[in-house]
């Protein structure tokens, strides 16, 4: 067990992951590995807006993957989801084989002659040739395996994580006219979810669980610096103060790593040098997103931007 | 290593993270990948694998902390002083090298224990605790009442008969050698029972949980300590959500074998009736509809705050529940416990209708009036309250029509059968229009209470 350098390859996954433009920390770069290694999906929960999708890109950019993805919602079946027989396909070609058909079973005297004679005809028509995968299957079909991402899990019903289980646990699916379809490469699966409804623990129990939460205040200066390379290092520390700061407060929702990045974008574009008082009230839309977290926060502005600042001077 | 990690997940499962085996299998597998070198890597590793939820990982979190944290062996600070003075003692009393090495002679008479601790060498100590703890089987303890067996078992397997033989021995030949000894023995002591305490912690813990809960799950509400009301809070929330996870299950279930055949004609339609797909008959299952008329008079007033607490769960459970509280008039509360959180919620019920001297049949006419129309012949009426009246007019007509245009009416009553018609107490007038009356004094009853009249709509 000396000769593994866990802490080398866990740092390659972050290296390899922050070249793309996502800066990882070491739990999710860790769940990263191990996923890998042992070949489990993971299940990202956290709140809106951490970078759940964005890992999923991420990890198919380093790896050089296609990307699949499967976004979930309400009434999501495995026709839409799996795979699905080609029902127009299957008739045309009825229809033209027609006089085909009747040559074949011309010579059968009796039905039941002719039955057995279809019966050799074996399932011309449940092949694969008619056959429509859909995401998953497609996921399982890339010979040089994919990064498979079902998005926003809880939206889906209950039924439909049953679904995934074959697939989660084996890399498999059974279509009952064909058999079971084993994954030419297994796929690294991401699920995400927003915890809108608990997941059942036989989902939970075939995945790594990963939560990403909000970054703390280094890890955030260093994504906002990788995603808006042109924001001056004071702004950069002063506005991500800043954010840190209003998710003190109890809010209806709490401004994540994807609005911090739209605000620097914003800043940036409105060439604020540092962060003002005017400033911030006009550009507070971007950060939140219903008016009565605006109207708690206003009040607060002044003391945060303060706050904000001095933190800067000393830390 | 591999019995460290079972023992870590024994651990876990005593800090109330739920482990599977085939859990514990994935978590070896990636332990294998990761090896043991870097702990913040192990830890971040099982907090993937094994923990499912937030709060799991917060659990496991500390379970790691505390079970990679040995304590470390203790020794008399002035121990180190008192050997100096020995030596130099002896040193000056004699300064032949023979005396000295006669001293080692007679360590070496002395029993393993005893040599392992007059060295305080630390290391080979902790690691005989270990075994010794192993030995004792220390991780099967589950109770605080068993610290001392288990500190006893692990000093015993450490050798502590033989010890008290040399230490007697000594303190004839060598009292100098035999005081170091004592000292040594009691950092000993302290450092075993710190181990056991630590291992309390770890295992014992859902153990001592669960004891705690079961007594307070059978006490009765009235008598019900204030330091102990958080943890029946605790308590009636979780069978709350025990509640809602037997019964949140969608409410069609499909009947195999009778065939529907008006739907199945209908279905079949555009093939001329030929019938290719079938339908079958479903059993519908009527949605649970309840009434809960709850008392917060003084005279239960240390009970109805249990009873909201089951209410506004069940609000949580079933879609369609109207809630009322009363003492001397009867208001509807149910936008109250829909909108706020329990302890809010209850602190406002109170406050607008709690405390006084209860009139049940004042409040009954109340109801009459108000919304005798929400209830349907699908409707359950849940009545919690003690039936003391104050000697006013206990209005059973009113109780009776309710139960006539109701499924059914249920009582439940905190005080005991015995108490029921005794001084002012109506219950025998109105139990004769009730369907089902239960007395209702600790958590227990009352959630069997509940999960029957919500099992009787599945």
């Amino acid at each position: 067990m000396a000769d593994i350098r866990p802490s080398a390859s866990i740092e390659a996954v972050e290296s390899g992951l922050a070249a793309q433009g996502y800066i990882a920390s070491r739990q999710i770069a860790t769940a990263v590995y191990l996923a890998q290694q042992i070949e489990k999906p993971i299940l990202v929960e956290g709140p809106a807006g951490v970078g759940k999708t964005e890992l999923a890109k991420a990890i198919a950019a380093w790896r050089g993957m296609k990307m699949i993805r499967l976004q979930c919602y309400e009434g999501l079946d495995e026709a839409k989801a799996l795979y699905e027989w080609k029902y127009a396909k299957q008739l045309l070609y009825t229809q033209i084989l027609k006089d085909k058909l009747g040559e074949v079973l011309g010579g059968a005297p009796t039905l039941e002659a002719a039955l057995n004679q279809l019966h050799d005809f074996g399932d011309v028509f449940f092949s694969k040739e008619f056959v429509e995968p859909r995401p998953l299957l497609q996921a399982l079909e890339q010979p040089a395996g994919c990064v498979l991402l079902i998005d926003e899990i809880d939206k889906s019903d209950a039924e439909f994580e049953s679904l995934l289980l074959e697939i989660l646990s084996d890399f498999q699916v059974t279509i009952p006219e064909l058999g079971t379809v084993v994954a030419v490469a297994a796929p690294t699966v991401i699920l995400t979810s927003n915890s809108e409804r608990d997941l059942g623990d036989a989902l939970k129990r075939r995945c790594l669980h990963l939560h990403i939460g909000f970054p703390e205040q280094r890890l955030e200066e260093r994504i906002v610096e990788s995603r808006v390379p042109g924001i001056s290092q004071t702004l950069r520390k002063q506005m991500v103060g800043f954010i840190h700061e209003v998710r003190t407060l109890d809010l209806k929702k709490l401004p994540s790593v994807s609005e911090t990045i739209d605000w620097a974008r914003v800043l940036v574009l409105l060439q604020a040098p540092e962060l003002g008082h005017e400033v911030v009230k006009d550009t507070l839309n971007v950060l939140l997103k219903y008016e009565a977290d605006i109207e708690a926060t206003m009040p607060q502005v002044s003391t945060f931007i303060a706050k904000a600042s001095r933190q800067n001077v000393f830390g | 290593m591999r019995e460290n990690l079972h023992r870590f997940f024994r651990a876990a499962r005593g800090a109330g993270v739920r482990l599977s085996p085939a859990e514990s299998i994935d978590a070896m597998r990636a332990v294998s990948k990761v090896g043991f070198t870097d702990r913040t890597i192990l830890r971040d590793t099982f907090l993937l694998t094994l923990a499912k939820t937030q709060d799991e990982k917060k659990a496991l979190g500390d379970c790691f902390d505390l079970f990679f944290d040995q304590p470390e062996p203790q020794s008399p600070p002035e121990d180190g002083k008192a050997e100096e003075q020995d030596q130099s003692g002896s040193n000056s009393a004699s300064d032949s090298p023979g005396d000295s090495s006669g001293g080692d002679e007679q360590a070496d008479g002395l029993g393993q224990l005893a040599q392992m601790l007059l060295a305080q060498d630390r290391n080979q100590i902790s690691a005989a605790i270990a075994n010794a703890a192993s030995a004792a089987s220390l991780s099967d303890i589950r109770y605080f009442t068993q610290r001392g067996i288990f500190s006893g078992r692990i000093l015993d397997q450490m050798g502590l008969e033989r010890l008290r033989d040399d230490l007697d021995n000594l303190t004839a030949t060598n009292p100098a050698m035999a005081e170091r000894l004592t000292n040594a023995l009691d950092g000993l002591r302290g450092t075993v029972r710190e181990t056991v305490s630590q291992a309390l912690m770890l295992y014992g813990r859902e153990e001592a949980e669960n004891l705690r809960n079961d007594i307070l799950r059978n006490a009765p509400l009235s008598r019900i300590e204030p330091r102990q009301v958080e943890q029946m809070r605790h308590l009636i929330r979780q069978i709350a959500r025990r509640l809602r996870e037997r019964y949140s299950k969608p409410r069609k279930r499909q009947r195999r074998g009778h065939l529907d055949v008006r739907r199945t004609i209908r279905r079949n339609a555009a093939w001329g009736g030929v019938p290719f797909l079938t339908a079958w008959k479903r059993r519908h299952r009527d949605k649970p509809k309840i009434i809960a008329i709850c008392d917060v008079s003084g005279s239960v007033a240390r009970v109805s705050d249990f009873f909201l607490l089951l209410i506004h769960s069940l609000h949580e459970v079933v879609d369609d529940v109207r809630s009322f509280a009363f003492s001397g008039h009867l208001i509807e509360v149910s936008d109250i416990l829909e909108s706020k959180s329990p302890e809010e919620a209850m602190a406002e019920i109170m406050s607008k209708a709690g405390f006084g001297s209860s009139d049940y049949g004042n409040s009954f006419s109340d109801f009459e009036h108000g919304w005798m129309s929400a209830i349907t012949p699908q409707t359950t009426v849940i009545v919690l309250g003690d039936a003391r009246s104050n000697n006013l007019d206990p209005r059973a007509d009113i109780l009776r029509r309710i139960a006539e245009r109701s499924k059914r009416v249920v009582w439940l009553n905190p005080e005991g059968r015995m108490a029921w018609g005794w001084g002012d107490s109506e219950m025998p007038r109105y139990s004769t229009f009730c369907t089902v009356v239960r007395q209702c004094a600790t958590a227990k009853q009352l959630e069997r209470a509940v999960s029957d009249i919500v099992a009787s709509y599945q």
